[in-house]
């Protein structure tokens, strides 16, 4: 692959830490890319604020850069005014769910053709390293010195209760995972949610005593394991990864064509 | 019979403007008393192929339109004061992307949920400066259904023009109220188009590098040009930067490529005001009122004038204190406290002239709250 076709070279480098996971992610997505043969000019990836959501600027396709947890709102607003573009939105934990939840679960309910990415590190990683709602009881972050008593959200869980027609997880320790399941993702007729299990040893490791990044990414080893595997049956407490839903209902801008030819007959 | 004439509510006239000025794409959430918008363009813009989508909430539905914009539409979106509240990070937004769109508050009576049902118009300065940071603004408003529908059209060709979003800062009686519309034949108003890039594929496009004129040329998303958005401050590429000299030049442009062009942006109307010693000033529904008192008082002889202003922001500074030049009374109509008044007291000499002839109980403003005003500076008692 050429990585230099995708990517606009005049603003790196990157922002993001040593041994951040997102590098990882924008690795993988643009592999699947790249193999699925996706015309740039077709693809629009469109993010909200925060460590993950600067991707977009990365990458040579249209990119929308837009507000903290509003990245789906605007990228509703981008497919459904020309169906015929891929609309990419990769988000991070806080971004999606917390500031963004109502327009994540919307989303998820309406079922515009999309991917949905949520690059969860379980921290706000930009403002410094306060706890998410992905976070988790127990954790250590700047705003949760004693310990968090916020519980988390389970992105594939939440995901599927709200409706969502694809949904799926990985991690950056499973990188040629990460790009099959973000294929088959993008071809998903529907709105598609990958959730991404991402380090960020600055805030989030450092805080929580889990070693490098190389450590935390051995856990994401180590403490999943794929759907329906014997490991899972052996020790019910490792989380899965893979495609847990992928069901075929009607696509929101594909319904509206219908309405719109209604419509019009109805007019003449 | 033309058919052309409707017996319509105001909020139905300014469907039927934006219709006309090439809305295609609107995204909204019901609230009252705007929500005849939505419901009328829910209808209207899959006949003509446009889109229209029910949002979860304001914040989502300004977000969409601008999303829609990109992509090369005119778009817009519709709400009263609580929604316009939650729109003012999208608001800010728009503005600092420099993206087209049109934003319609039919207002009503706040702050809260205030009176969701009844007449206000006390979102003038939260129209202006509700989003944070220092920024320009365009605000529009009308008095009737004739210049609702006029005043909708000027919004989306000023917000292709200055690549910016534009407020229609309607009210409630305004909204709901019925009266004649005559729909203009196409071609009657003129129509501005977006202003796209001649820069051909392969050449760097600039998005955020203005002409000599201020105006940045846009390639829709979907096209040759792949450039970023956002509302970062950013280089001429789109690209976010903290540089200063790039960022003054960003901030100067955002502010100035509308202040510089106050007086074509400015509309307003004018009664009666060549001899007037008494000028009354208002706007929106309130001037309906207004003019009723100058027209009674005209008749009795009395030098008695209205200026009734479209343009609320950027506020025409030198109109109004020319035109205040000769009034020894200034009276400015309006419902709320008092928002309106405080522009014309800074733009006009002697401003111990102005005073305010108001209402905020959610009722409407008669001409006998007017004149009642009228009375005590004529020293005529209550």
């Amino acid at each position: 692959m050429n990585i230099k076709g995708y990517i606009r070279e005049r603003f790196f480098p990157h922002l993001w830490c040593p041994g951040c996971g997102h590098g990882i992610v924008l690795n993988s997505l643009l592999r699947a890319i790249d193999q699925l043969g996706m015309n740039k000019n077709e693809l629009v990836m469109v993010s909200g604020i925060g460590c993950s959501s600067r991707i977009s600027g990365y990458v040579d396709f249209h990119s929308l850069h837009t507000l903290h947890g509003r990245a789906l709102a605007f990228a509703t607003g981008v497919k459904l005014s020309r169906p015929e573009l891929n609309v990419i939105v990769p988000m991070g934990d806080g971004d999606a769910l917390a500031i963004g939840g109502n327009h994540f679960i919307h989303a998820c309910r309406r079922n515009i053709a999309m991917t949905a990415i949520v690059m969860n590190n379980r921290i706000y990683g930009m403002t410094g390293g306060q706890f998410s709602p992905l976070s988790g009881y127990g954790i250590q972050a700047t705003t949760a010195p004693y310990g968090n008593i916020d519980h988390d959200f389970d992105v594939v869980q939440l995901s599927m209760s709200a409706g969502a027609s694809f949904v799926a997880r990985t991690t950056t320790y499973h990188a040629k995972e990460m790009i099959d399941i973000f294929k088959q993702a993008i071809l998903h007729d529907g709105f598609s949610v990958v959730e991404v299990l991402s380090q960020c040893p600055t805030y989030f490791g450092r805080r929580n005593k889990m070693g490098s990044a190389a450590d935390m990414m051995e856990s994401f080893k180590n403490n999943t394991t794929r759907i329906g595997s014997k490991a899972k049956e052996e020790n019910p407490n490792l989380l899965e990864r893979g495609v847990f839903v992928r069901k075929d209902i009607p696509e929101y801008c594909a319904e509206y064509d219908k309405i719109i030819g209604n419509a019009m007959k109805g007019h003449k | 019979m033309n058919s052309n004439i409707r017996f319509v509510q105001g909020n139905e006239a300014c469907v039927e403007a934006a219709l006309y000025a090439g809305l295609d794409f609107f995204a909204g959430y019901p609230i009252t008393p705007s929500t005849e918008i939505a419901e009328h363009l829910s209808y209207r813009l899959p006949e003509i192929g446009g889109k229209f989508i029910q949002m979860e909430d304001e914040i989502a539905s300004i977000c969409a339109i601008v999303g829609a914009s990109l992509t090369g539409h005119k778009v817009m979106t519709a709400t009263s004061g609580p929604g316009f509240s939650l729109m003012q990070e999208g608001l800010g937004y728009a503005i600092m992307a420099e993206i087209p769109c049109v934003i319609v508050n039919v207002q009503r009576g706040g702050p809260s949920t205030g009176l969701p049902t009844s007449v206000s118009q006390g979102d003038v300065f939260q129209a202006r400066w509700g989003a944070h940071g220092d920024h320009s603004i365009i605000a529009l408003t009308a008095s009737n259904h004739q210049d609702v529908f006029s005043i909708t059209v000027e919004a989306f060709n000023m917000a292709e023009t200055y690549r910016t979003p534009v407020i229609l800062l309607f009210d409630e009686v305004i909204g709901h109220m019925r009266e004649r519309l005559v729909v203009p034949e196409k071609g009657e108003i003129a129509l501005v188009d977006r202003l796209r890039t001649s820069v051909k594929e392969g050449v760097d496009y600039h998005p955020y590098l203005p002409r000599e004129d201020g105006r940045l040329p846009m390639s829709d998303f979907g096209g040759i040009h792949r450039y970023n958005v956002t509302g970062l401050a950013h280089d001429m590429w789109g690209f976010p930067t903290n540089n200063p000299n790039i960022v003054h030049g960003l901030m100067r442009h955002l502010v100035d490529k509308i202040q510089s062009h106050v007086n074509t942006i400015t509309r307003y109307k004018e009664f009666y005001t060549q001899d007037a010693e008494c000028l009354l000033i208002s706007y929106g529904s309130s001037a309906r009122s207004a003019l009723h008192v100058v027209e009674n008082r005209r008749a009795r002889g009395e030098r008695i004038g209205l200026l009734e202003l479209q343009t609320l922001w950027p506020f025409p500074y030198a109109m109004i204190r020319e035109k205040c030049d000769k009034a020894r009374h200034i009276v400015v109509v309006e419902m709320n406290m008092g928002q309106v008044v405080r522009a014309v007291k800074q733009a006009v000499d002697r401003p111990d002239r102005v005073v305010l002839a108001n209402r905020i109980d959610g009722s409407f403003i008669t001409p006998t709250d007017i004149k009642n005003i009228l009375r005590l500076i004529q020293g005529k008692g209550v």
